[in-house]
């Protein structure tokens, strides 16, 4: 027997998960940079989210088209994975089609994978065409120019070509078992690739074998370079969605966390028999640095949402600063947060785990005051996420990094602070006249 | 009547030994800004006439830091917070009603972990109970036939969940609640949230407040309601940009409340 196909197809999946786990590893490494966040509450009610967010895509069917046609997409994804499974088999062992002792469960499984197929081509696509025929505006503003529209396009001609080549197979597949060709064992339903399988009529059984072949090399070898293309992509969601979800808020969109370092100056502000004077202890550490500037001062949640964002751009198209031609784009700060995390981990690779500095930071170099400053906290982006993540915690971050360590906020605000630090009201007005309202007529 | 307002603060009560039940957070634009004075007035007025043992902090009141929070100045925020938070655990205040949606999220969620532990509600779910109670009835025939869009605080919608507590008052006043094309958790920002109330807005091809007005032109309605001082301001500003005021006029729920009351 030759054994020669089933080593090269060890070899190319051993190399594909290979590098596909180094991938996942720079992933963790990268994520980990991040500052440390306690996430260990409300465990009944993050998986919850997971499931209904992540797993039953409960916020994309918020726009139903985009929504059913994700849907479509996502099912197929799954369940035609299922085949890579048999395909993997056959192709380490040298067996055909080795679920087909599952007699008729089988023919329903292939006839719903290739029903899946077809309906994925056609939501393929439509996603492609709202893209670059009805360009759909959350689809051509600025920060999505160069490689993230290109990127977009890719996976969708990738998927296209995945289901034609998995369709084509069994189209091939299904002809030799009419011809009886050795080896082809007569199973599945094709309902689709049957259609056209007419296409092959006349065809000799040794051109139909190389068809074969060939459509299924190539099938495997896709998915093996989709699967590590993924990191490099937007499509990292498909993945990550689900940490994603269940690390996501659970607590009242309108409540931002309290910073902990401050809470513990403001005590020792308030505590009369502290002394003001007093040298800090000796193995005090050193005091911590208020707000983001750069990605290490963002917590790890807040990174992970920078990899898990698929620039759908609900976001943005959400946002009442960018509706009115303003700068911020919620999707952009986390594209901008995600590059900026990639630059950092590759100044990492090339300095043997070290960081040397490169005189750049998300702040100023990435992310511009004036789209930080735009934002009018509404959550509106946050809520239009489908799959959980906070572009508005960032923003936060990042002006507390402004006002508490660069005193950069735009001057009326600072009049609006110095004015509640004088006389607790944003306008000056004196306290003591807080309850004229009461007296006048 | 107007000049019969009751409004006992937290000090006198205190000083007659007793104690309300409520604290009504009046806010910073609702004691300074003229407009938002009036919703202030009307709410009390309410309050009186539904009887409600309540009280303010009149002078001892300080800004929430809501503000100053959202312009990322967290250590004013949290002097703000635990200054506050010292008046009124002082006072032993359980509860505290507030006309304003940044209050009402700021004390709600960001002072208990800073050793504020009330019971937080918006003037419109107060108003609901009240109702609910039998304290005060409504008759909103002067009402009848007007359409009412209710504009969705950010703070109080999205951030709080808040959505049918507004809506519900309005129904109940006999009049037709139009909902506007971004409404709920879809509600579009009046512009003002995120301290943008106390600066000017980036450079752009049009003000957030226009923007949410032209929303609520499309469905042609008498009057924009609205439950948040702030949104108030800039929903009547938009009006007037569009030259509006004479055919639409902007009203806090509480004004809509006092006025059928005729209070």
């Amino acid at each position: 027997m030759n054994y020669i196909p089933n080593i090269v197809f060890a070899l190319v999946l051993l190399c594909g998960i290979l590098f596909f786990s180094r991938n996942v590893k720079k992933l963790y490494r990268n994520i980990k940079l991040g500052k440390d966040v306690d996430v260990s509450d409300n465990e009944p009610l993050r998986w919850r989210n997971m499931v209904n967010i992540a797993l039953g895509q409960s916020k994309m069917v918020v726009r139903p088209i985009a929504g059913l046609l994700h849907i479509v997409v996502y099912v197929g994804f799954i369940i035609i994975n299922i085949e890579v499974l048999e395909i993997v088999i056959d192709g380490l062992f040298g067996t055909h089609r080795v679920f087909a002792f599952l007699g008729s469960a089988y023919n329903i499984l292939i006839a719903s994978f290739e029903i899946l197929a077809l309906l994925v081509i056609v939501s393929v696509i439509l996603f492609w065409v709202r893209r670059n025929i009805i360009r759909l505006q959350r689809f051509v503003k600025p920060e999505m120019k160069g490689w993230p529209k290109n990127d977009g396009n890719l996976i969708l001609y990738i998927e296209l070509v995945l289901m034609v080549l998995f369709l084509t197979m069994n189209a091939a597949d299904y002809q030799l078992q009419l011809l009886d060709a050795e080896g082809y064992t007569k199973a599945g339903s094709f309902p689709v690739s049957g259609y056209f399988s007419m296409l092959f009529n006349g065809a000799s059984a040794s051109s139909l074998i190389l068809v074969e072949r060939t459509a299924w090399w190539l099938h495997i070898v896709g998915i093996l370079f989709f699967l590590n293309y993924l990191y490099y992509s937007k499509h990292l969601h498909i993945l990550l969605a689900f940490p994603n979800t269940y690390y996501g808020k659970v607590t009242p969109q309108g409540k931002f966390k309290n910073l902990e370092s401050v809470t513990k100056e403001v005590k020792l502000m308030m505590d009369p028999s502290a002394d003001p004077f007093a040298a800090p202890a000796e193995d005090a550490p050193p005091p911590e640095k208020f707000g983001a500037s750069d990605v290490q001062d963002l917590n790890w949640v807040q990174l992970l949402n920078a990899y898990s964002c698929t620039e759908c751009g609900r976001c943005t198209s959400e946002c009442p600063a960018n509706l009115t031609g303003k700068k911020l784009s919620p999707r952009k700060i986390m594209m901008d947060t995600r590059d900026r995390l990639e630059e950092v981990g590759k100044n990492l690779d090339v300095n043997k785990g070290n960081f040397i500095d490169d005189g750049k930071q998300l702040l100023g170099d990435y992310i511009s005051h004036e789209e930080l400053w735009a934002c009018t906290s509404c959550n509106a982006c946050v809520e239009a996420c489908p799959i959980s993540i906070d572009p508005l915690s960032i923003i936060m971050d990042m002006r507390q990094y402004l006002v508490m360590e660069q005193s950069a906020a735009p001057s009326d605000l600072n009049n609006m602070m110095g004015n509640i630090e004088n006389n607790g009201a944003p306008w000056p007005f004196n306290q003591m006249d807080r309850l004229n309202w009461a007296k006048e007529e | 009547m107007g000049n019969e307002l009751k409004v006992p603060t937290m000090a006198e009560l205190f000083a007659s030994g007793q104690q309300p039940e409520v604290l009504f957070w009046v806010g910073c634009a609702g004691s300074f800004d003229d407009r938002a004075k009036k919703i202030t007035k009307a709410f009390i007025k309410i309050l009186n006439k539904a009887n409600v043992s309540f009280a303010v902090l009149g002078t001892e009141e300080s800004c929430s830091g809501d503000p100053a929070k959202r312009a990322g100045n967290e250590f004013l925020f949290q002097m703000q917070a635990v200054t506050n938070i010292e008046v009124m655990n002082a006072y032993e205040v359980k509860k505290i009603v507030t006309t304003c949606p940044h209050c009402f999220n700021t004390l709600k969620n960001e002072y208990p972990e800073l050793g504020g532990d009330y019971q937080v509600v918006h003037h419109t779910q107060f108003i609901n109970q009240l109702l609910e109670d039998g304290k005060i009835s409504l008759n909103g025939g002067s009402y009848k036939g007007k359409k009412i869009t209710y504009h969705d605080p950010c703070y109080l919608g999205r951030a709080n969940n808040v959505y049918e507590a507004p809506r519900d008052l309005i129904k109940k006043l006999d009049a037709e609640l139009v909902e506007m094309k971004n409404c709920r958790s879809k509600g579009l920002c009046c512009g003002a949230g995120g301290a943008q109330m106390f600066k000017e807005p980036e450079k752009g091809e049009q003000d957030i407040n226009v923007k949410r007005t032209e929303e609520a032109i499309e469905v042609k309605p008498d009057i924009v309601a609205a439950g948040c001082p702030f949104c108030n301001t800039m929903m009547t500003d938009g009006v007037k940009a569009k030259e509006k005021e004479s055919s639409i006029a902007v009203l806090d729920i509480a004004e809509l409340i006092a006025n059928a009351e005729d209070l």
